[in-house]
């Protein structure tokens, strides 16, 4: 039997997702643009079907605390929101991530600072993968290009952050969240039973058992000595995730004379950007990082030594062109095209902009 | 084959409907789309509109350069919309809400008075199907049983009494399309 093709928006996407990867609990606060992840929730009551907890808390700083307790239990618990409601959260990532917490989170980006705009941005790149929050950590981060990626990206991101036992978050933006594609969704799996959690998360406060000490959940550690070993130990896991995990895609840079680095919905643009310039002759490829953190630091290095230049473009004034010099180091140009404040540009936009910037 | 659409009109004219039905539809036919809205304050009572593209091959860029065919309902939508139509494409309107109609003469013009003619058939929602029938009519880009199929996918089943009349409004906006200008 072939598998079912549905046609919805992104946001819908991860709601579904989210379902049939056998999540214990969402909790969220609405905000535009991503609301319909928690309004398909409701409506799909999956806590009549699986048993998943879907609550709308009273504020996006109580969601998160939410996802703290329920994951604190080991549960598979996440939270969604957009950049003025992720902003509110980032004392609970950071909490998280100090209590080696597995959740996931996802913020459909919209312009800002401040409330700013409804529409599609990619201006928090800097405060998801530089750390949002205090202390020294980072973030999983996985970053969309497509409605079926939203799809794929819950399942993986619920499993590096319980192989990690640190959160990850799902950085799109209002694009594709509110586009409609086709998708094909993996088969639903039960919900984990409490003694399949008791087996993977032996760390996990679901009541003392006789053979163990009680477990606790807490960041705080007063002895610096005991501080600084758990420090040690988030680094040496953060440089595991970056030697293991990293992800991106990359398409016709082995002749390319010029790339654009691009993620998310930028990517798409300039997918089509890299077709039109080459129909001019502007031989053009692209770098899609796929995860923003570990960032694909090593292909754009190996790609610096032949081409005349890189383009990294963002819907923001310039965050992940710093990532991509540090990576190039000097070897060749880099610069940076993007639009601010909830604009999108359009593809032919993006090649004059590799025109104007490297002259070709 | 690839076709890039903008519909464009006031919130509550069923522009974003209209862009579902088409998108449906050409999932029907194994056809890649999408269908990116505009989501502001739009939806309630400003300028809406859809961009949808349907394509025999998957799809790079959801956010267009150029469109091959306008549809277009108010006056505000064409002003916005008008300049951004390939050279040769299509401009689809409604006289009824626009009273300074297109002026490009490198693009065909269709007018659907499909205002009148829902007024006529005593359904004033059928506008937007009577428009998408007149748009069907000049750019077959999918069939009517295909359509029909994509309607009853996209509505909820309690509104599937409703699909006898939307196949009545489609082919009425087949019959009453009227070309207004082939390009120079």
């Amino acid at each position: 039997m072939s598998e079912e093709i549905f046609l919805m928006k992104g946001n819908e996407a991860i709601a579904h997702a989210a379902i049939r990867y056998g999540a214990d609990g969402y909790f969220g606060y609405p905000i535009t643009p991503q609301s319909e992840v928690m309004e398909t929730l409701m409506d799909e009551a999956p806590w009549e079907t699986t048993g998943m907890v879907v609550l709308q808390a009273e504020s996006e700083t109580s969601s998160i605390n939410m996802v703290y307790g329920g994951a604190a239990c080991g549960k598979a618990v996440m939270t969604s929101s957009s950049s003025p409601g992720m902003s509110l959260m980032q004392e609970g990532v950071s909490y998280l991530v100090g209590a080696e917490l597995p959740c996931l989170l996802v913020n459909v980006m919209r312009g800002g600072p401040g409330l700013g705009t409804i529409q599609p941005s990619q201006a928090d790149y800097f405060q998801t993968v530089k750390g949002g929050g205090h202390g020294d950590y980072k973030l999983i981060t996985l970053a969309p290009s497509s409605v079926q990626e939203m799809v794929d990206f819950v399942s993986l991101g619920f499993d590096l952050a319980f192989k990690y036992r640190t959160p990850a978050i799902i950085l799109s933006d209002g694009v594709i969240g509110q586009m409609m594609e086709k998708v094909v969704f993996p088969p639903s799996r039960p919900r984990r039973t409490e003694e399949e959690i008791r087996k993977q998360c032996p760390w996990a406060t679901l009541g003392r058992t006789p053979d163990r000490k009680a477990n606790v959940i807490t960041s705080l550690e007063l002895d610096s000595s005991i501080m600084e070993e758990n420090n040690n130990r988030f680094q040496a896991k953060f440089k595991k995730i970056e030697e293991n995990e990293t992800l991106f895609e990359e398409v016709n840079c082995e002749d390319a004379d010029y790339i654009f680095v691009a993620f998310g919905s930028a990517a798409r643009i300039c997918q089509k950007a890299a077709e039109l310039a080459r129909k001019e002759g502007i031989k053009v490829g692209l770098i899609r990082p796929i995860t923003l953190w570990p960032f694909p630091s090593a292909v754009i290095a190996k790609y610096a030594e032949k081409v005349k230049g890189f383009l990294s473009v963002e819907m923001n004034a310039g965050q992940m062109v710093e990532d991509v010099r540090l990576a190039v180091n000097g070897k060749t140009k880099v610069d940076h095209y993007g639009r601010l404040g909830g604009i999108v540009p359009t593809p032919n936009e993006v090649v004059v902009a590799l025109k104007d910037k490297f002259g070709c | 084959m690839i076709k890039e659409l903008i519909i464009a009109g006031f919130g509550g004219q069923g522009v974003l409907s209209m862009g579902k039905i088409l998108a449906y539809s050409g999932l029907m036919e194994d056809k890649e789309v999408t269908w990116f809205p505009s989501y502001g304050p739009e939806q309630r009572g400003g300028t809406a509109n859809v961009t949808v593209i349907l394509s025999d091959d998957p799809i790079s860029s959801p956010i267009v350069n150029e469109f091959d065919i306008a549809i277009i309902l108010n006056q505000p939508s064409l002003e916005k919309f008008e300049s951004q139509v390939k050279s040769g494409g299509i401009i689809i309107y409604d006289p009824n809400g626009i009273h300074t109609p297109p002026t490009r003469k490198d693009v065909y013009v269709y007018s659907v008075k499909a205002v009148d003619a829902a007024t006529e058939m005593q359904n004033q929602k059928a506008v937007n199907m009577i428009v998408l029938g007149g748009v069907l009519k000049v750019s077959p880009m999918v069939k009517l049983e295909n359509v029909m199929k994509g309607l009853k996918k996209s509505l909820p089943e309690r509104h599937h009494k409703l699909l006898p009349m939307n196949e009545k409004a489609i082919v009425k906006g087949m019959e009453i399309i009227h070309e207004d200008q082939a390009p120079a």
